[in-house]
């Protein structure tokens, strides 16, 4: 059993870019092996494991975090074998010049996303913004070699290992969501030790970033009577809104707002009060832009709760998380389902 | 032929930001001391060692320097978060998400950036601006971050190199640990004139090891070896991408610091050609080298530069082509085996042309 530091230091190394997240299917389903008495991927590569209940009778809860990863997508290939490209997800073209990428072409292949150096930037381009239309990815081959390695459509991951920070906080990319998925594995860690009367479905998803697509399917597939979403929030850095940011180390944050089922809510903060989970509130007077809003209008609506693990830096290489937070979600989801059913 | 690429993917993993070379000092020392006569460290740290020739020749000083760009930490916030001041030419949007060493200890930490979701329209639309990011080390106050780091602490970007493409090498700091491994390299050989080879500090921060270098040596003919720009990436004007990756050597005519000696220069293509070793002229006239200091010294000295092309150079993640370095290595030795002679000759002939 992997500590949760060790585990999402390896997930968020792993690539899965949304819309090909079967590169790392059968690592998620591996982890959910551990601990699930059945683990299936469905058509879409979402990654489904049931934990199943003691009641004779048993409720549903689905828990569900993406772990599809924003990238790249080559859109052509130069004479000189430099790649073009487009974003997959909503990638910020200030945040990815002088990056290491792995093209993922009949193998995966090393480049860097090269920028001009300032001895010869004119300044009259000094202050202006590089477009991802004008960058290229240096694969090192010459055109011929680079069309028999790397088709238009492949996919490309950022390459960063992650850093170990100071208090138990990891840098890296991908924490949006491999910390979800961590914070699944320690649901089921914690689902172990308790007695729990409902079936629990934890799902992988995928294709959240292209517009919450795993979310549509899953929701569709598994009945549920609760439905818990874990996604990353924005984490407090300077020069941020004050109430969209939230600081690390102070746990996890509790959505509150329209789409968010009050009762649940409620509920789960009394708890995390009661047992000292550490938590915050998030408010969220709109959809969410998360799985949540799907979860809410699947079928004839599923109650669903939202849980946030704060992030610096969001779709940036050095998404930044504590492994604290993540703990304290696992812990509080874990709480909540097993003490469904004694109410 | 191998050696010298492995002295760069070695040189390239360490740090040696301008002003804290020591460790690539330390490195360099322990490779060459066998085969050097003499050697010391002045007080600015260049490391300057001598070579016995065997015959006649003129005083030659070959120079690399050893440090790098990188950055400094300038002031602690009270969240815990590191301001800096960048330590040499590094453009805004190369410092975003990147990871970092700190320190002696190499303190980890990473360059955040505002995500995208909270940026207005202003911030969208515009530049990376460096008085916007900050260093994170996990800190959670001024306080933490304080047992941990210093204000004047350097700062380098903690990437490994990785072989890669064809023949293709990324790194940081090729500029200009091609120039510390060819110059090693060229140590190990022997050679009829004296050889001073100078491994200079804060080259990067406006030429300075060069000087105080170059007035202990006191040369008449001074080769820079370096790495250079290249910007050969596809909808650049040919004479825009100042050195195309993969073809040789380039050779210096003029930048920012110095014309170079003519009759050297000559000299040098004219080696390479007889030699057929790939060389290329340096298209712009961008940046300079220690060759503009080392010019200027005592009564003037006859300089050239030899460099690797080093695409997105000033970077964490810089590109050479292997063959470059090699070809680097053979011409500067092809050069220094007949230097004697030929100088000599350009000498008489200057004389009859100029004076």
């Amino acid at each position: 059993m992997m500590e949760c530091g060790e585990l999402l230091k390896e997930l968020s190394e792993i690539s899965a870019v949304t819309g090909r997240e079967n590169m790392a299917a059968e690592k998620i389903a591996g982890l959910f092996r551990e601990y699930c008495d059945e683990v299936r991927i469905d058509a879409f590569y979402n990654v489904i494991g049931l934990k199943k209940g003691q009641s004779e009778n048993p409720g549903t809860v689905l828990v569900t975090a993406h772990y599809d990863e924003i990238g790249l997508i080559v859109t052509g290939i130069e004479d000189s074998g430099f790649l073009r490209f487009a974003a997959a997800g909503g990638i910020d073209a200030k945040t990815i010049g002088a990056m290491e990428v792995t093209v993922h072409g009949s193998k995966d292949l090393f480049g860097v996303i090269g920028t001009k150096p300032p001895h010869l930037i004119p300044p009259e381009d000094a202050d202006k913004t590089v477009k991802m239309e004008d960058m290229r990815i240096d694969i090192g081959f010459d055109g011929p070699k680079a069309r028999e390695l790397v088709r238009v459509g492949d996919m490309v991951s950022f390459r960063f290992p992650v850093q170990e920070l100071l208090n138990k906080r990891l840098a890296g990319k991908s924490m949006d969501n491999r910390s979800g998925v961590a914070a699944l594995v320690e649901i089921l860690k914690e689902l172990r030790k308790v007695r729990h009367e409902d079936n629990v479905y934890v799902v992988a998803t995928v294709q959240e970033e292209l517009g919450l697509i795993g979310a549509f399917c899953t929701t569709y597939n598994i009945r549920a009577d609760l439905g818990i979403v874990i996604d990353v929030c924005h984490g407090d850095m300077p020069d941020c809104p004050s109430d969209e940011v939230f600081p690390l180390d102070k746990g996890v944050a509790v959505a509150v707002g329209p789409i968010l089922n009050r009762k649940h809510t409620r509920a789960c903060i009394r708890l995390a009060e009661d047992e000292r989970i550490p938590y915050q509130v998030d408010p969220e007077a709109s959809d969410t832009g998360t799985e949540a809003a799907v979860h809410a209008v699947a079928r004839e609506g599923i109650p669903v709760i939202l849980l946030s693990i704060p992030s610096k830096y969001m779709h940036t290489p050095v998404e930044l998380v504590a492994i604290d937070d993540i703990v304290s979600t696992g812990r509080l989801a874990a709480r909540y389902i097993a003490g469904r059913g004694k109410e | 032929m191998m050696e010298v690429f492995d002295l760069v993917k070695k040189l390239t993993a360490i740090d040696g930001v301008s002003g804290e070379e020591e460790k690539v000092r330390d490195f360099i020392l322990s490779q060459i001391k066998d085969y050097v006569d003499e050697y010391h460290m002045d007080h600015l740290g260049n490391l300057i060692t001598f070579k016995k020739g065997s015959g006649k020749g003129p005083r030659v000083m070959l120079d690399a320097h050893m440090d790098e760009v990188g950055l400094m930490v300038s002031h602690i916030n009270s969240d815990g978060l590191l301001k800096f001041q960048t330590v040499g030419g590094i453009e805004a949007r190369v410092l975003v998400g990147k990871r970092v060493r700190i320190g002696e200890e190499g303190i980890p930490g990473v360059i955040g950036y505002k995500p995208v979701h909270l940026q207005d329209s202003t911030e969208r639309n515009g530049a990376v601006k460096k008085k916007q990011l900050t260093i994170d080390i996990g800190a959670k106050d001024r306080e933490q971050a304080e047992e941990w780091v210093d204000i004047g602490d350097t700062v380098s970007f903690a990437y490994d190199p990785v072989e890669f493409g064809d023949n293709k090498l990324m790194a940081k700091a090729l500029d200009d640990r091609v120039g510390c491994a060819v110059l090693i390299e060229l140590l190990k050989g022997s050679y009829e004139c004296d050889i001073y080879g100078c491994f200079t500090v804060q080259e990067e921060i406006g030429l300075k090891g060069a000087k105080t270098a170059s007035f202990q040596v006191m040369p008449e003919v001074a080769l820079v070896l370096e790495g250079t720009t290249c910007y050969d990436v596809p909808d650049t004007k040919e004479q825009s991408m100042s050195t195309l990756c993969g073809k040789g050597p380039a050779l210096t005519i003029m930048d920012r610091s110095v014309i170079a000696d003519r009759d050297l220069l000559t000299y040098i293509s004219d080696t390479a050609k007889a030699c057929k070793i790939p060389y290329q002229f340096k298209k712009t006239i961008s940046g300079g080298t220690d060759a503009g200091r080392i010019q200027v010294n005592g009564t003037g000295v006859k300089v050239a530069t030899i460099a690797v092309p080093c695409r997105y150079i000033h970077t964490p993640v810089s590109v050479m082509d292997k063959s470059d370095l090699e070809n680097m290595l053979r011409l500067a030795k092809e050069v220094l085996k007949t230097l004697p002679a030929a100088i000599n000759l350009y000498r008489e002939q200057g004389g009859k042309q100029y004076v």
